[in-house]
């Protein structure tokens, strides 16, 4: 009875939307600020991909709030899943051995390791000239490492994990202490908090654009070693507490 | 029959179509936290829920002819250009990463869940979380939001009689 009850609520809700989008300007939306920001983009910061001028410099503040968020995630998930106070109340007698994958994997692993992390750099490195950037980058090199643990499930010493996890967080801290820092030498010398102010260079060329690739290689290390540290946590659960 | 197709071609545009794909992912995902039990499923239709309305946001800077905010060599003449709204298409970029900060923190606490209850039931959850806190503040158990009233009573009473005897 409940569920037919929210079936009718389903689809009288979506009726409801779907009038409602009928009558918005479909493929006319009124944009003032989108359309001052594609006008005056290029002379303002020097980018091609105007998103990167949205994402960076009109709306820099924005990003490091979204940077707290996944940082706030991510410490969430370390909290939740870190099974060190367990381990020293109780140290596990038993040992789960997986088994080792197997040839045609570990080489198919070894050829596309490398790929992977330069096909991330190249879309971290170039994220104010073509599609791409910080976030796409930093998620192209977390699955990089994602596929290392897929490839190779057996589990290695707790010493390694542990040395991984701390080399991460340094990444981590650093790279977010590298754009805050960006950021508040604009403050210094001048501007507002994360404008741009190195010059604009040529455009279209690498080395263009002022501070802000500097921003979001500093935004697609962060991203990366957050998202990496965050499947090493979920990997490194006790498969034995989910089994019974 | 030709009547039917002009109004077709009239009305239903690429433009409509896309927005009831939106729309059909968020009802999809509404559908799916209303009526289903298991926390996982839950969680995965949240994320439909929330793909539907990163859809919504990027279509809502769609312009008729338009092209990717991006400026490449082969264009000379700017002024003549159509471009996307860049403004939703940066916010729905941020809002994908935040999503899925969102998910592996849902996820850690499923999985929390199943390693004290060994369920992903919710009502199973709900009912041992109630035993859990009555059992800590030494109370008896609150009434379940689904189970009527006077069919509690009942049980309790039951219940009561058997620890006396």
């Amino acid at each position: 009875m409940s569920k037919f009850s929210t079936l009718i609520f389903i689809s009288g809700l979506s009726f409801l939307l779907i009038v409602i989008t009928a009558q918005l300007p479909i493929a006319h939306p009124p944009m003032l600020i989108g359309q001052y920001i594609i006008d005056h983009a290029v002379q303002d910061t020097g980018v091609t991909n105007i998103v990167t001028s949205v994402v960076l410099a009109y709306r820099g503040l924005d990003t490091l709030g979204e940077l707290a968020i996944l940082f706030t995630a991510a410490s969430g998930v370390g909290l939740l899943l870190s099974n060190k106070l367990n381990t020293k109340l109780q140290p596990s007698t038993k040992t789960v051995r997986l088994s080792n994958s197997n040839f045609i994997i570990e080489h198919a692993l070894n050829l596309l390791f490398p790929l992977l992390l330069v096909v991330g750099f190249y879309v971290i490195f170039h994220g104010h000239l073509t599609p791409g950037g910080g976030f796409q980058g930093g998620v192209i090199i977390a699955s990089a490492f994602f596929l290392n643990i897929l490839a190779k499930p057996y589990k290695s010493s707790d010493s390694e994990i542990e040395s991984t996890h701390n080399n991460l967080t340094i990444i981590e801290s650093l790279s977010g202490v590298t754009f805050i820092a960006i950021g508040l030498y604009a403050l210094i010398s001048g501007h507002d908090f994360l404008e741009p102010f190195l010059s604009h260079g040529q455009l279209g060329s690498l080395w263009s654009a002022g501070t802000l690739p500097f921003l979001y290689i500093a935004v697609g290390l962060k991203v990366g070693a957050e998202l990496s540290s965050l499947l090493i946590t979920l990997y490194d659960i006790d498969s034995e507490e989910l089994t019974d | 029959m030709t009547h039917f197709a002009n109004y077709l071609t009239t009305y239903l545009t690429t433009e409509i179509i896309l927005y009831t794909g939106a729309i059909g992912l968020l009802v999809i995902g509404l559908l799916g936290l209303l009526v289903l039990k298991n926390i996982f499923r839950l969680l995965l239709s949240l994320v439909i829920f929330e793909s539907g309305a990163n859809l919504f946001l990027v279509l809502s800077g769609f312009r008729a002819n338009g092209i990717a905010p991006i400026l490449t060599s082969t264009q000379e003449n700017m002024s003549q250009l159509v471009m996307n709204d860049p403004v939703p298409q940066a916010l729905v970029l941020t809002a994908i990463v935040i999503g899925v900060g969102i998910q592996a923190l849902a996820l850690s606490l499923i999985i929390k869940i199943y390693q004290r209850y060994r369920t992903l039931d919710m009502n199973e959850i709900h009912r041992k979380l109630e035993q859990d806190i009555a059992g800590i503040s030494q109370s008896t158990p609150l009434a379940s939001q689904e189970q009527p009233l006077y069919l509690y009573q009942k049980n309790s009473l039951v219940q009561n009689n058997e620890g006396e005897k």
